[in-house]
């Protein structure tokens, strides 16, 4: 069963065939792309006229996000920007902290149970001059119940008295740099640093592993790749224990289900070499939908928190070095048997001295064991300057770059973590893109919203949310953008020979479009409107969701 | 009543398990929880597990060993739920983690509190790590936060290393305490219950090369418990001490804990004799 699909323009990504009309899709699978005359010898078919006034690009890829994005749906958003929620509807952002707790009194009014705790997330207090919250705020909301607010950064949790209370937090002698203290000497509510905020989580409705996803979660997860264009997406951390598996396989395994997912072995509370085993008998278990086998070591800590590695000169604001979440000797072991094994490793650095360090014992592990082709991934990499970028490109390693970051936090980059040069190198687009190091770019939803095209605009335009352009040079032009979220993503993952372009062979993954994104102008291509996807041959229009 | 936990900290290859094998098989009766971020190298001696679970391992008298993996928080609530609960928790922080950290945030918890943090140093790599671009300020910040450094492996290395090594620590080790313990040898108490020596040190460790000294003491007749205690306490080299003394008033139980001291009745069926772990006079080292 041979369906030809007519389409305005198609975008594929192969430069053989840049621009074409028509894809024949048979079982999931392109049959060729091109005119209605040439793709008519494959012999009987149906032309399909639904896309004719639509773009279609490849399925968009996201080679950076967390399916948490999913489950957070089930909680209070109070973020700053409107957000999208998975059934299409756009939460306004709170624009102050007003805002934020009228938001939360009319969620609260909803809750019936009168001890449940009511858990929100995304609060960002940057954008009100950053304001510290309290408890005393949050118990205008209720003092009777347990309230737990997570920041967008997912590095700051803010409760109210009752979580403390029940936590056993609301006592005077507490001495804790994370824990911030009133004149009264009890805690304000502000939790700082995964240390102080794991003990009170569960007291306000947040799951203990937070990386987790359950069932709903994951059908959420599929509703926004298809409002965002994605047909496969990465779910960069996670612990897989076989109950996770088994609920991937059988979720991604139906019919309905939306999105490939490519789901990484978190480094995090196993030694190096249950690491590399757990990944090794990971890999087997992939299927078309889901895949396994990948590993993701987490190096540093984040910029805005402080905790990431940076080398000389240190923090703009004096503060001291961040923490290493891995022993180069672990990272060492990893990385030599991954190669070893032709296991592909993913590693998480966002200050330039964790990205040295990866780039130092790669350059030792690669003459123990020669890889000409392992493209391990460099995710975040935010800070790296010129000359990473050249020893990447020499060490055959790609990266994937968090363009968003440089819009939300670009400012606060700017004003007093990196200060302003290093400010403009972050998220070197235009450098990768020069010293030809195969780059992807990133949501890391749900840390900023899941959205390829919008992800786009960020690395095009480097504009910070405060309207400053941050790093001229650094830009790039949409082309590359959309070739980023497409073909970049898919070699990133080594998927590029089944996804990325239209072409023959490969899998019937699109995203349809109702603008055109080369032709709508880099100031909009966030504002390129999503029909809809189609995955696998399967049709999914926004509108149905 | 508080579950106590010592924090023991130090890079990759310090030395952590040695100590840990050799503090279970001090134990003497006393219920000790090791707690170790991951089994990957199983760290206890074969010859102490009695049975492994897939979190949990079952130790000779009644100790056991858990992995806490990446929720700390919710493995020691289930240790403080054990029933009976342990009389004393190790927590072997991985080699990059920051003890203070550990610490504070044990401190945040509730029927938790924090017996004093263990830094170990490998004589033979300390200067090294260090020096170390990648790893030495973390070191650093290890070494600041101990209350007691032992340093190990200090029989695998020259004297001039060994000399190198010790000025290193004490100039980032504040007031800890610095003792010298080879294959973890050093009484049980005074891991247990770390003690910082309040003494801005140079280069000397307070101990020598081989660790502490513990002997028995049984005065030849009466004493004045009080007074007994006293002079224990008075002495720098003492580190603790514990046990009974005959008195005019019967049989008394005291306790010295580096400057402070305690006497109280001693219990029925207590026999004469106190338990005195002191530093041996710096004559060898």
């Amino acid at each position: 069963m041979i369906t030809i699909y007519a389409a305005r323009k198609i975008i594929t990504m192969n430069p053989a065939h840049a621009h074409t009309t028509h894809v024949a899709v048979r079982d999931g699978q392109i049959l060729g792309s091109g005119t209605l005359e040439e793709l008519a010898g494959w012999g009987d078919h149906t032309l399909d006229e639904t896309f004719a006034d639509k773009v279609l690009m490849p399925g968009l890829i996201e080679a950076h996000s967390h399916l948490m994005e999913g489950s957070l749906w089930a909680y209070t958003y109070v973020g700053y920007f409107d957000r999208l929620s998975p059934e299409g509807e756009m939460h306004k952002g709170c624009k102050t902290l007003d805002d934020v707790l009228a938001r939360l009194k009319e969620a609260e009014a909803k809750i019936t149970d009168s001890d449940a705790p009511m858990p929100a997330w995304s609060l960002d207090p940057i954008y009100f001059d950053n304001v510290r919250v309290t408890r005393h705020d949050l118990d205008q909301v209720s003092s009777t119940r347990p309230i737990g607010i997570m920041h967008a950064s997912g590095h700051i949790l803010n409760v109210n008295s009752k979580a403390l209370e029940l936590a056993g937090l609301l006592r005077p002698g507490i001495n804790h740099d994370g824990v911030p203290l009133g004149t009264d000497g009890l805690p304000l509510g502000e939790l700082k640093g995964p240390d102080v905020m794991t003990p009170v989580s569960p007291f306000v409705g947040f799951d203990r592993d937070m990386l987790a996803c359950d069932e709903t979660g994951m059908w959420k997860f599929g509703k926004l790749c298809v409002r965002a264009g994605v047909t496969t997406a990465t779910d960069l951390a996670n612990k897989l224990p076989d109950e996770t598996v088994r609920l991937f396989n059988e979720v991604t395994g139906h019919a309905g289900y939306p999105a490939r997912i490519v789901s990484l072995r978190y480094h995090h509370g196993i030694g190096p070499e249950e690491l590399i085993a757990h990944a090794e008998a990971l890999q087997p278990q992939s299927t078309d939908m889901l895949r396994l086998g990948k590993i993701k070591v987490v190096v540093d800590g984040s910029i805005q928190g402080f905790s990431a590695r940076l080398r000389a000169p240190g923090y703009f604001n004096g503060a001291p070095n961040g923490l290493w979440y891995i022993s180069p000797e672990h990272l060492k072991i990893i990385l030599e048997q991954a190669l070893a094994r032709g296991i592909h490793v993913n590693t998480h650095t966002n200050g330039d001295q964790a990205t040295q360090l990866v780039l130092d014992t790669m350059t030792e592990a690669l003459k123990k064991h020669p890889s000409a082709d392992h493209r391990f991934v460099l995710q975040h990499c935010q800070l790296a300057d010129l000359a990473q970028f050249r020893k990447m490109a020499r060490l055959g390693m790609c990266v994937n770059l968090f363009a968003n970051h440089h819009f939300y936090w670009g400012d606060e980059h700017y004003k007093l973590t990196v200060g302003p040069e290093r400010a403009e190198r972050m998220n070197a687009c235009g450098t990768a893109l020069r010293e030809a190091v195969p780059f992807t770019i990133h949501s890391d939803a749900p840390i900023t919203p899941l959205g390829p095209l919008f992800t786009g605009w960020c690395a095009v335009n480097r504009l910070t949310a405060s309207g400053r352009t941050l790093g001229e040079a650094e830009k790039i032009g949409v082309a590359d953008a959309l070739h980023a979220i497409t073909l970049g993503a898919a070699f990133t993952l080594h998927m590029d020979q089944e996804v990325g372009s239209i072409e023959a062979g490969k899998r019937a993954d699109f995203a349809v479009l109702e603008d055109d994104p080369e032709e709508i102008g880099a100031a909009k291509l966030k504002d390129v409107r999503v029909w809809g996807t189609v995955q696998g041959g399967r049709v999914f229009p926004v509108a149905d969701l | 009543m508080s579950l106590p936990v010592t924090v023991l900290s130090g890079y990759l290859g310090a030395g952590k398990t040695t100590l840990v094998n050799q503090m279970l098989r001090m134990a003497d009766g006393l219920r000790l929880a090791v707690m170790v971020n991951e089994f990957g190298d199983l760290p206890i001696d074969a010859d102490l597990i009695e049975a492994e679970g897939e979190d949990m391992i079952a130790l000779a008298g009644g100790c056991v060993c858990c992995s806490y993996g990446d929720d700390l928080i919710a493995a020691l609530g289930q240790m403080a739920a054990m029933a009976p609960p342990p009389d004393h928790i190790i927590l072997e922080a991985s080699g990059v983690a920051l003890p203070g950290a550990i610490a504070a945030s044990l401190d945040l918890m509730a029927g938790i509190e924090t017996a004093g943090i263990v830094v170990l140093a490998d004589l033979a790599q300390i200067a090294k790590q260090l020096a170390n671009d990648y790893i030495g300020d973390t070191i650093e910040r290890q070494l600041r936060a101990a209350d007691l450094v032992l340093l190990t492996k200090g029989d695998l290395t020259d004297a001039a290393q060994v000399q190198a090594a010790r000025v290193a620590v004490a100039l980032h080790a504040g007031g800890a305490m610095v003792i010298e313990a080879r294959h973890g040898r050093v009484p049980l108490d005074v891991v247990l219950h770390p003690v910082r020596s309040g003494v801005l040190e140079t280069g000397e460790p307070h101990g020598n090369a081989t660790g502490l000294v513990s002997e028995v003491v049984i005065p030849d007749s009466d004493v004045l418990a009080e007074t007994f205690a006293a002079e224990l306490a008075a002495r720098k080299e003492v580190i603790r001490a514990k046990g009974h003394v005959q008195t005019a008033l019967g049989l008394k139980t005291v306790q010295v804990v580096g400057d402070l001291w305690q006497v109280t009745d001693a219990p029925p069926k207590a026999i004469p004799g106190v338990v005195v772990i002191r530093l041996r006079e710096n004559v060898e080292g």
